[in-house]
């Protein structure tokens, strides 16, 4: 598996693209395999306000329920729509299938999460890929 | 074991109501991370996943490992515990669960389900033995016949449910569910004392391999000289397959589709040689391998009952809406007297079929409200059923909830989402033409 080197990611799984104000996020490509058929995603509405290490939604397998836990924290701009009624569009391509835009509350929080390396160092170390 | 797909960081939740007392002599045990088992997960909603094991588990905590295991992992088979077995739930090379699913609909899949038990009963009495234990007439059962039912406590709930086949004269075999294994047998064995009739635990004696799907009579013909044609479903038969003579052949399933179940010997090389080849056969159906997870899907479709989940020993036959397979006439079985109080004093819950009317997923455990937000029932298994395409579930509510058209809700992390009570079950396989 590969890792956009342009990504942060956490420890959780997600992955966040930011440009100093506003950020992108989703869940890697590792989360999706180990969840298998993706069936429902919970997100927050626009407007709403996420919190760094909190959950702000959940994504369902057929097998399992998973929570999602915010990168960092800011106001959400933006939901990805197509993912109520395709989720398992992120099965297909993780990380190309956002779930929200947010406007970054504090952006020196992502300067903190895992790099591509250190996140593939990780998961490389969980799970054995 | 690896946990291969189930993390710590991907903290898995699983929302669900008051504890529902299961299986008898169960206990909790607290598990790093899970994903959702097949087993019910227990009381409060937590972070990490509670497992809730079966009494066999609780006697004997080794995982267990049927003749295939190396197999499913060769193949890169998502390994989870069922009931203290080492079980594939998915093989994402086959494409997963949901590939999985609509390939036992539309074709054919390929099922390990060494980990089912099987007692034995043979002798001259064994009809009257197998007649004490199942509410079900095996009386009726020609040579060759096979039936569902149920073994029952003497309050008239559930031991386990069972398929009961008349193998010969005075030669019965149960096929029962894993995680009851030795309480099942246990159970026989402690009842049956007074009858003439020898029973035995063939457990460990069989892989058991299931062909299920529409092209699984055309699969199977490929690999025996048994004449699939002319059994009937809920029949067996005997014959060679891969070139192993005498080979049981029954003609069953827990998919709700037309299939097979064989039994052949258990050592490792038999049951591999067996397994590719069957898959092989099956290479011009589509086949594919298939987990506990299409497992579970494909049955819930059906409506077909999962121990510790719709069926358990807190739960009675007419609650579960299982009284066509339970023969009354019968003047005598173990926990018929507690069956006909409970028919005269009425029932406080009855198994419903629901579907989500909005977003959401209902699952084993879940609260089921009533418009006003109180608390009525709760959901005994749920899922997204993958041939439907709908968010189903099946649940115990009280009578007065249980109409047909009727809404009711389903609590989801807190809030109470829509669902629509409807007809069962599900998902019925279209007649032959």
């Amino acid at each position: 598996m590969s890792y956009p080197a342009d990504f942060k990611y956490t420890k959780e799984h997600e992955w966040i693209k930011s440009d100093g104000k506003n950020a992108t996020i989703g869940i890697t490509t590792y989360a999706q395999e180990s969840l298998g058929d993706i069936v429902f995603v919970d997100l927050p509405k626009p407007g709403s306000e996420i919190n760094a290490g909190k959950t702000f939604g959940s994504v369902e397998s057929v097998k399992a329920v998973s929570d999602l836990y915010a990168p960092a924290s800011g106001t959400v701009t933006e939901v990805n729509g197509e993912l109520a009624t395709a989720p398992e569009k992120i099965n297909k391509d993780a990380h190309g299938s956002w779930m929200i835009k947010l406007t970054l509350k504090n952006p020196g929080e992502v300067n903190g999460l895992l790099s591509a390396t250190d996140y593939e160092k990780f998961v490389a170390e969980e799970g054995g890929h | 074991m690896e946990w291969f797909w189930c993390h710590s960081a991907l903290h898995l939740r699983f929302q669900h109501g008051p504890e529902r007392s299961l299986t008898h002599g169960c206990r909790r045990r607290r598990l790093h991370v899970r994903v959702m088992s097949l087993a019910i997960p227990a009381a409060q909603p937590v972070l990490l996943i509670e497992e809730k094991l079966s009494a066999a588990e609780a006697t004997t905590p080794v995982t267990r490992r049927t003749a295939l295991n190396a197999v499913h992992r060769r193949m890169g088979a998502k390994m989870v515990e069922f009931n203290g077995w080492d079980m594939p739930v998915e093989y994402p090379s086959a494409g997963g669960i949901i590939a999985e699913h609509n390939a036992v609909r539309n074709g054919v899949g390929i099922f390990d389900v060494s980990h089912m038990g099987d007692i034995r009963l043979q002798g001259p009495e064994a009809l009257a033995a197998v007649q004490h234990i199942s509410m079900n007439d095996a009386s009726r059962l020609a040579i060759g016949q096979a039936q569902y039912s149920a073994m029952l406590y003497p309050q008239g709930t559930f031991v386990d449910d069972v398929i009961v086949h008349r193998l010969g004269d005075d030669d019965y075999l149960l096929v029962i569910n894993a995680g009851t294994r030795e309480k099942d047998f246990n159970w026989v064995r402690d009842n049956t004392r007074q009858f003439k009739c020898k029973v035995e635990n063939l457990s460990d004696d069989f892989t058991q391999i299931a062909v299920q799907g529409p092209k699984g009579v055309d699969l199977l013909q490929k690999l025996t000289d048994a004449h699939l044609s002319a059994v009937k479903f809920y029949w067996v038969t005997r014959g060679t397959v891969c070139g192993l003579k005498n080979i049981l052949i029954a003609r069953t399933g827990y998919t709700a589709e037309d299939g097979f179940e064989i039994y052949v010997p258990a050592d490792e090389a038999t049951s591999a040689m067996v397994w590719h080849r069957v898959l092989e056969a099956g290479k011009e159906f589509g086949a594919i391998p298939c987990g506990l997870g299409a497992r579970n899907t494909l049955r819930l479709e059906g409506k077909l009952p999962l121990y510790g989940h719709e069926i358990s020993d807190t739960i009675n036959v007419w609650e579960a809406g299982l009284d066509r397979f339970c023969k009354m006439e019968k003047p005598e079985f173990i926990g018929r007297a507690a069956l006909e109080k409970a028919k005269s004093a009425g029932m406080k819950r009855t198994l419903v079929g629901l579907e989500m009317v909005e977003r959401g997923i209902a699952r084993d455990g879940y609260k089921v409200l009533d418009d006003n937000g109180r608390e009525i029932g709760y959901v005994t298994s749920g899922s997204y059923a993958p041939f439907l395409k709908k968010n189903i579930a099946l649940a115990y509510v009280p009578p007065e909830f249980g109409d047909i058209g009727s809404t009711v809700k389903v609590e989801i992390r807190g809030q109470g989402v829509k669902a629509q009570i409807v007809p069962t079950p599900f998902y019925k396989r279209p007649k032959k033409a």
